[in-house]
């Protein structure tokens, strides 16, 4: 077993139980985004959201039952969009609906370009105590690149103003950009940790198909880092957070230990969650079925349903123990410490495949900690899509 | 229908047959006769009415030998029976050829009159010739600006050696002509014989047979002595089978009955025969109860000379697969096959064919009539091996081959090869039959075509050879083969393996020289196609336990989907299933996956 496998995780390492709200609108789409967000250009009705979000807590509580809340989530979209009512209004929902300890985790995604200091203060009023920003990038062309609308003075402006405010906070970057050497994102890398307060969520860019970026790099307007070049950046990434006390809990999350996101975890843990608002997701454990939940993505029409039928619902899976056991194979190996092996038998009623794990160990890919825990290596989370089809199979 | 027909004196009857090179023009000549003559309205006339297939109509070539009874009133104010029976154009189906022509007394030369004599033209008409046949020439597309009478006249005479000069100039396109083919048919070719006439005892050839969906197994027969009637007890000379004959009819092309045929006849028979495979061609038909004393020569039986897997690309469909080739074999008896296993493909069948284009259809047929989705392995030939112990044996798969140190030597069948060309190519054929270890036997100009012999190892023709001789001469160069002789070879079993494992269907025989190149351009080519997995892999060509070429498929480098969109598990699942999916259509080999597409791609591989 190596040195770095110091687990000190929050809490118990139980799943948890989180709620996370969807609020869908952007004040401009970033090219490379394939998130469920919408640009309006007439005002959000956000009272009649508000509305609609407390209805469908409703039938989403029949659904769970009672339950201790371990997390919130508010993303987007860019949440920090909404105002500080409608943000109070929801978190004060959530609590007449499941009990809502005292201190739990409640995050709000907020984007540097639409920040106001009294709108934050307003957040942190109504009980938002952890802001994730989306910085994305530390220079100006690559943020112009990234179809951003701040630049890197507002991107430093809005961290020190979500520092001096709320408890808990953590920014996002986007490397592996076009043209961008392991020297210039470790120089990047290493102010950005320096601004850091326990968390960073650091993500290499992705081509998703029906985004802007996928035409453009088709046609190939620009092009990414190849294998090689990803893997280096990747690697200088694992180091560099490594060294400054912010290792990599997931494939793209960094944290002081102790600080991961409680929420984040609950869903790499595979452990239940609600998901409300457009094209949110939920998993909601009905004994030895889970309930796979995903509601209509198009907030107009999303509304339109809440309105006419108490939710939004547009899927609703049940997911049998082959299913929940795939699902806890390929979000649990994103994590450092991996899954609970006993878990995944229980579910998926056998054992990892004898030769493929010796193979996987032997090659240096995965390793097993203690009797009943399995993770990948730092060399297997490199290739773990791989490595996940190789024992879900 | 049923007609009566009183006997037709054999002087009124004309049997013939039509050679040609591909695209000359057979096809739309025999529809030309048919119309010419009444056998169809022109609204049953669809374009090549011989050619029933859809593969035949699609590659313009003829399969299957077909006939048809045309009445033509001629100039003399007669009318005449002519028999046309169509013949295969290919030189895979020369044995259909060679019979076809066996049942007929005259032949039509049909020659395009601006390409002039082809291959094909050649092969065709010296059976013809073989045959005892009366030619008619035919110069066809004389409309076509780029025609030549003349000068193809010139050629024929030159090339083919007979008498060109009463050739008949046609255009089967816009029926030019057709009358006075017609007339050469009644004037120039003889009619039948009958040494022993209509009261000898029943004396008929066995020229074809065919499956059909209505009728079952139909027989075509020509009558040398004798009558055929309905209800006759017959007997098979050669299987010695009994039959009563059902039905008794001719083609319009349409069927129509009748209730028998006399000396000189072509028609076809039913007689609840099973399969295709109990009727032997070329064998001799008689009655019963009075037998004819001497059977006819018969002919050799068609002996598959190209042998390659079938699998199918999905599993599953193995025993649709094994339906498909039995329906198939009952039309073709020239088609072999049995079952095969292999490491990298699953379960499929050693088939045998006639030759390269023979595969090809039956794979396309396959594909197409019955909906498969097959994986061919790379054609073999069939080789005879001669063991130190004295015994020989025949190699049809090179999975086969025995210990070498067990080999005394290996003999490979050997061809001869026409080849005509524009002389501008020659350069680039000699070129690439000098690489397939050819040996030049003869080279003659006529005007600027050059036509070329050669004596060609079997083994080297069937790897893409005709795809190289069309891209050479840009389809310019006709080809054409006969199997002569086995001679000894210095020949080897090139192995693939891929991560240190032999992957069977990838292994071949090889002529020692060509072993480097071919062994570099299937490494090559697989490290293209097999992709990256999380180790890397060796790929090596081998003879024995000597590496001649290796190529490294790299390890994977970084595959890890960056974000994982809040809870949304489901889009992951999704991929993760996909990719069991994918997994199905993989290839295990130890812990190498190769994508069954790798397979194909890999044996379809060209020689450069």
């Amino acid at each position: 077993m190596s040195e770095r496998s110091s687990l000190i995780l929050p809490d118990t390492g139980e799943p948890g139980f989180g709620l996370y709200v969807h609020w869908p609108f952007c004040a401009a789409k970033c090219p490379y985004c394939d998130f469920n967000s919408h640009v309006r250009h007439q005002p959000v009705d956000q009272a009649r959201f508000t509305a609609a979000f407390l209805r469908e807590m409703e039938h989403m509580r029949t659904l769970s039952g009672p339950r201790t809340v371990t997390s919130i989530f508010m993303g987007g979209g860019t949440p920090s969009l909404m105002a500080p009512e409608t943000v109070g209004a929801i978190l004060d929902g959530i609590a007449r609906h499941w009990h809502v300890p005292d201190g739990i985790e409640i995050t709000m995604e907020a984007n540097p370009s639409s920040v106001e200091a009294d709108r934050f203060r307003g957040y942190r009023a109504a009980g938002v105590n952890r802001l994730s920003l989306g910085v994305q990038a530390l220079n100006d062309a690559d943020l112009k690149f990234l179809g951003r609308l701040h630049d890197v003075d507002q991107a430093l402006g809005a961290i020190r103003l979500a520092r001096e405010i709320f408890p808990r906070m953590s920014f996002d970057l986007i490397y592996a950009r076009p043209g961008q050497t392991v020297d210039a994102w470790e120089a990047e890398l290493k102010q950005a940790i320096s601004y850091a307060v326990d968390h960073l969520s650091l993500y290499q860019l992705t081509i998703e198909e029906g985004t802007p970026f996928f035409g453009l790099h088709k046609a190939r307007k620009f092009t990414l880092p190849d294998g090689e070049e990803s893997a280096l950046l990747y690697e200088a990434t694992q180091e560099i957070t490594e060294a400054h006390g912010l290792p990599a809990y997931e494939v793209s999350n960094h944290a002081r230990p102790g600080a991961e996101s409680r929420h984040n975890l609950t869903y790499w843990r595979y452990g239940d969650y609600v998901g409300i608002g457009p094209g949110a997701h939920g998993r909601l454990t009905l004994g030895r079925e889970k309930l796979a939940t995903a509601t209509e993505r198009h907030p107009e029409t999303w509304l339109g349903l809440v309105e006419s039928q108490g939710h939004g619902m547009t899927d609703e899976e049940r997911l049998g123990y082959e299913e929940q056991a795939d699902e806890l194979l390929l979000m649990g190996l994103r994590l450092k410490e991996g899954i609970d092996l006993v878990r995944w038998q229980q579910l998926s009623g056998r054992e990892p495949d004898p030769d493929r794990e010796a193979f996987l160990i032997s090659h240096g890919f995965i390793e097993r900690l203690g009797n009943s825990r399995l993770r990948c290596t730092p060399s297997g989370m490199l290739i773990l899509d791989s490595v996940v089809a190789d024992l879900a199979c | 229908m049923s007609t009566n027909s009183t006997r037709t004196p054999l002087d009124h009857i004309r049997n013939f047959s039509i050679v040609a090179h591909i695209d000359h023009g057979k096809s739309t000549l025999a529809d030309r006769l048919i119309q010419t003559c009444g056998g169809l309205a022109e609204r049953e006339m669809s374009e090549q009415v011989l050619d029933n297939m859809e593969i035949e109509k699609e590659r313009g070539i003829t399969i299957k030998a077909q006939t048809v009874r045309l009445h033509y009133q001629a100039k003399n104010g007669e009318t005449y029976i002519l028999n046309l029976i169509d013949t295969p154009g290919h030189v895979d189906f020369a044995y259909e050829v060679s019979r076809s022509l066996s049942a007929c007394e005259g032949s039509l030369l049909v020659v395009d009159a601006s390409q002039g004599v082809e291959a094909q033209t050649l092969a065709n008409v010296y059976q013809a010739i073989d045959n005892n046949h009366e030619l008619v020439t035919v110069l066809n597309k004389v409309d076509l600006p780029a025609a030549e009478p003349e000068r193809i006249k010139e050629q024929i005479e030159e090339v083919i050696g007979i008498d060109a000069s009463e050739a008949v100039l046609i255009s089967a396109k816009t029926g030019l002509g057709i009358p006075d083919v017609l007339e050469a048919i009644v004037e120039k070719l003889p009619p039948p014989k009958s040494p022993g006439g209509e009261n000898a005892p029943l004396k008929a050839l066995l020229v074809d047979s065919w499956y059909d969906t209505y009728l079952g197994v139909m027989v075509l027969v020509r009558i040398i002595d004798g009558v055929l009637t309905k209800g006759q007890q017959i007997r098979m000379m050669g299987t010695g089978a009994r039959y009563g004959v059902e039905r008794i009819g001719v083609l319009t092309p349409k069927m129509v009955n009748v209730d028998s045929l006399g000396p000189g006849e072509i028609g076809f028979i039913t007689a609840s025969i099973k399969e295709v495979a109990d009727t032997r061609v070329g064998d001799t038909i008689t009655d019963d109860r009075r037998p004819t004393a001497e059977a006819l020569p018969g002919f050799k039986p068609a002996q598959p000379v190209v042998f390659c897997g079938l699998f199918p690309v999905d599993a599953a469909d193995f025993e649709d697969l094994r339906a498909a080739m039995g329906k198939l074999r009952l039309n073709d008896a020239s088609f072999s096959f049995e079952m095969e296993s292999s490491a990298a493909l699953g379960f499929g069948f050693r088939c045998g064919f006639l030759g390269l284009l023979h595969l090809e259809i039956i794979q396309e047929r396959l594909e197409r009539e019955f909906n498969l989705d097959l994986v061919a392995t790379a054609p073999s030939v069939v080789y005879e091996i001669a063991m130190t112990d004295g015994t020989e044996r025949e190699l049809h798969n090179p999975v086969d081959m025995p210990d070498v140190v067990k080999i005394d030597h290996i003999r490979e069948p050997w061809i001869k090869a026409t080849i005509m060309t524009p002389d501008e190519y020659l350069g680039g054929i000699l070129k690439l039959c000098q690489d397939r270890r050819g040996i030049q036997t003869e080279l003659t100009y006529v005007g600027s075509r050059a036509m070329l012999t050669y004596e060609l190892p079997l083994n080297e023709v069937v790897f893409d050879f005709y795809d190289r001789l069309k891209s050479i001469s840009k389809g310019y160069a006709s080809f054409d083969y006969h199997l002569t002789d086995y001679r000894e070879g210095d020949l080897v079993k090139m192995s693939i393996l891929v991560n240190g494992d032999p992957v069977d269907a990838l292994s071949m025989l090889v002529h020692r020289s060509a072993a480097d190149r071919r062994g570099r351009a299937m490494c090559e080519k697989l490290k293209e196609l097999i992709p990256p997995h999380m180790f890397q892999i060796p790929i090596q060509a081998a003879i024995g336990g000597k590496i001649i070429a290796r190529e490294t498929v790299r390890a994977l480098r970084k595959d890890v989907t960056a974000k994982c969109y809040g809870g949304d598990a489901t889009r992951k699942r999704k991929l993760l299933d996909k990719q069991k999916e994918g997994k199905k259509r993989m290839r295990q080999f130890g812990k190498v996956e190769i994508p069954q597409e790798a397979f194909i791609a890999a044996l379809k591989m060209n020689d450069e």
